[in-house]
């Protein structure tokens, strides 16, 4: 028996997610009596890092076409390895590739499945997992009744402990199966932590009035070292590029902070920032809805508003 | 194009979220149902233009009981050709997943269309558990999506940006926005509608892999601060001090 935990390493570097999850597995393992093993499919240039979050083992397996994901030959490798290794858990990022592979591997193990899971399974009654469902409006509680079971962690869920010592990589080679996709382009933002895996998120709707305003949340953004999002009518009207829209529609994020300015808080809004730990809201509209989401509100024009909030955050980070 | 898009339903977006059963079970009361946004704005809308195109069939796949025919029909007034219901409680993702994929095994379908989750669970699992059933790719959070015979072209949603893909074959696909853009049925699609074939068919038996055991509520806000627009050193400090964030 033994847990298996999948770290991604996109452009061969394990992020922030990547030691959530291994600190995920590395604790359930523990209170389960077992051992930990992580899993890197290609190099990182960090891989050895992951030791410090209480693995036993980091594998890293060479063979696969490294920044091509596909998720029918991703599944086979990993599976196969789980078997290799007894390993009747399987933990990996709830990223976008992560949900691509976490329906896949529960068949291939005959397992049961929690996609999303926001806190350490509880084992005092069997396994269970809890998950946040209703677009962030409620948490389930699953148990999960297979042998094997295959659990994706949702971002942010805890933080990494990485106090233990680094362990070497042991090298395997597998063979990768034969794809039937290919990948032909990849445009990423390079430089920016991508929204759903950011800690603080600096956000703003129609009461900018014209993407040619935005640059006072870009310097609020810059001088938190926040990712920028926005909501679904200005993304709608090309102010800003589709995958700053956060919401139901759009992307759904849990960072630490979420400050959001000139956005009325629209329940489908809502669906997409509600799990965020503390947002502030900024609107000169006091019956702005948005506020009765808010731990902080501030009532008043965010064109004001919102350069005093950055000189006030460059004086805190310089003191 | 012979094309299957699968089909849930889902509580309205602004519908109250509430339990009964001693917390085990969703309270449907006073609820109104619809077709999940995400599997009938991009993913049916995307299927429908493409056989628009290039000719071919449509058909919708829903796992559920007979209340369900209500977003069913939707989905025919919209312009799917025909329907297919598995009689059974959609109980895990797994059960929905391998009761459709037994039924697809059986057809030859070009594309398996899903949305990239529904609002409810929130799992994103079954088409990636279909893909796995059939032995098929899968390609999923789908904004755009080009079929030239055998070989589709189609941009995915990655972590802060995205990726073109070229699948070769029949394979499943989650759709995202962007994909299409949203249908409203009009008066001679409900009335086609009622006279598209709908297939009932008894569902396979299997086990039960994940069981719900209790639903809760997140805990409650306990009320906005307000602070002084004039005063944002103090703002920075509640989050420093307080908070805890920055």
């Amino acid at each position: 028996m033994s847990v298996l935990i999948y770290i991604e390493n996109p452009n061969g570097h394990i992020k922030k997610s990547g030691f959530e999850v291994a600190t995920y597995g590395a604790k359930l393992a523990s209170s389960m009596g077992t051992n930990a093993i992580g899993l890197i499919l290609g190099s990182a240039t960090n891989a050895g890092d992951l030791g410090k979050c209480g693995l036993s083992k980091v594998l890293q397996a060479n063979g696969l076409p490294t920044n091509e994901f596909d998720a029918q030959s991703y599944s086979h490798v990993i599976a196969q390895i789980a078997k290799d290794h007894q390993a009747n858990v399987v933990i990996l990022s709830n990223t976008a590739n992560g949900k691509a592979l976490t329906g896949r591997l529960a068949i291939k193990m005959e397992a049961g499945s929690v996609s999303g899971a926001n806190a350490l399974p509880d084992l005092s009654d069997g396994f269970s997992v809890t998950k946040s469902v209703y677009s962030g409006k409620a948490i389930v509680k699953y148990k999960i009744n297979t042998k094997n079971k295959v659990i994706s962690v949702m971002g942010n869920s805890l933080q990494p402990d990485m106090s233990g010592q680094a362990i070497d990589v042991e090298q395997i080679t597998v063979t990768a199966p034969t794809t039937k996709l290919k990948v032909l382009e990849r445009k990423t933002s390079d430089g920016i932590v991508p929204l759903p895996e950011a800690e603080l998120v600096v956000s703003a709707g129609r009461g900018m009035k014209g993407p040619e305003n935005w640059g006072i949340i870009e310097e609020l953004a810059t001088a938190l070292g926040a990712t920028t999002a926005c909501s679904r009518p200005v993304a709608d009207a090309d102010w800003r590029p589709h995958h700053e829209h956060v919401g139901q529609t759009g992307v759904a994020i849990r960072p630490n902070l979420y400050i959001a300015a000139g956005i009325s808080g629209a329940i489908q809004h809502l669906a997409g920032v509600n799990n965020s730990k503390v947002i502030v809201v900024i609107n000169k509209d006091p019956e702005a809805p948005f506020f009765k989401a808010a731990d902080y509100g501030v009532v008043g024009d965010l064109f004001e508003v919102v350069p005093r909030l950055t000189a006030a955050v460059k004086k805190f980070k310089h003191a | 194009m012979n094309l299957l898009v699968c089909i849930s339903k889902t509580p309205d977006t602004t519908a109250k979220i509430s339990f009964k059963a001693d917390d085990t079970e969703y309270n449907s009361d006073g609820v109104t149902f619809i077709l999940n946004p995400y599997d009938e704005w991009y993913a049916l809308v995307r299927a429908i233009e493409l056989t628009e195109q290039n000719g071919g069939n449509v058909t919708v796949i829903n796992v559920g009981p007979a209340t369900n025919d209500i977003i069913i029909r939707k989905a025919l007034a919209i312009g799917a050709n025909d329907a297919v219901r598995i009689d059974t409680d959609a109980s895990d993702a797994f059960t929905v997943a391998s009761n459709i994929a037994n039924y697809a095994k059986t057809k030859n379908f070009d594309i398996i269309f899903l949305g990239k989750e529904t609002i409810d669970y929130n799992g994103s699992e079954v088409g990636a558990m279909i893909a796995e059933l059939m032995d098929l790719p899968y390609v999923s959070y789908a904004s755009k999506l080009d079929v030239q015979s055998a070989l589709s072209t189609v941009t995915r949603e990655i972590e802060g940006g995205e990726e073109v893909c070229q699948v070769e074959g029949s394979f499943v696909l989650s759709a995202a926005k962007g994909m299409a853009e949203q249908r409203i049925p009009n008066m001679k699609g409900i009335m086609m509608a009622k006279n598209k074939p709908l297939e009932v068919i008894a569902p396979m038996s299997g086990d039960v892999r994940v069981s719900t055991q209790k639903f809760v509520l997140p805990p409650a806000k306990s009320g906005v601060k307000l602070i002084d627009a004039e005063n944002m050193d103090e703002l920075v400090r509640l989050l420093h001090e307080e908070a805890k964030v920055i």
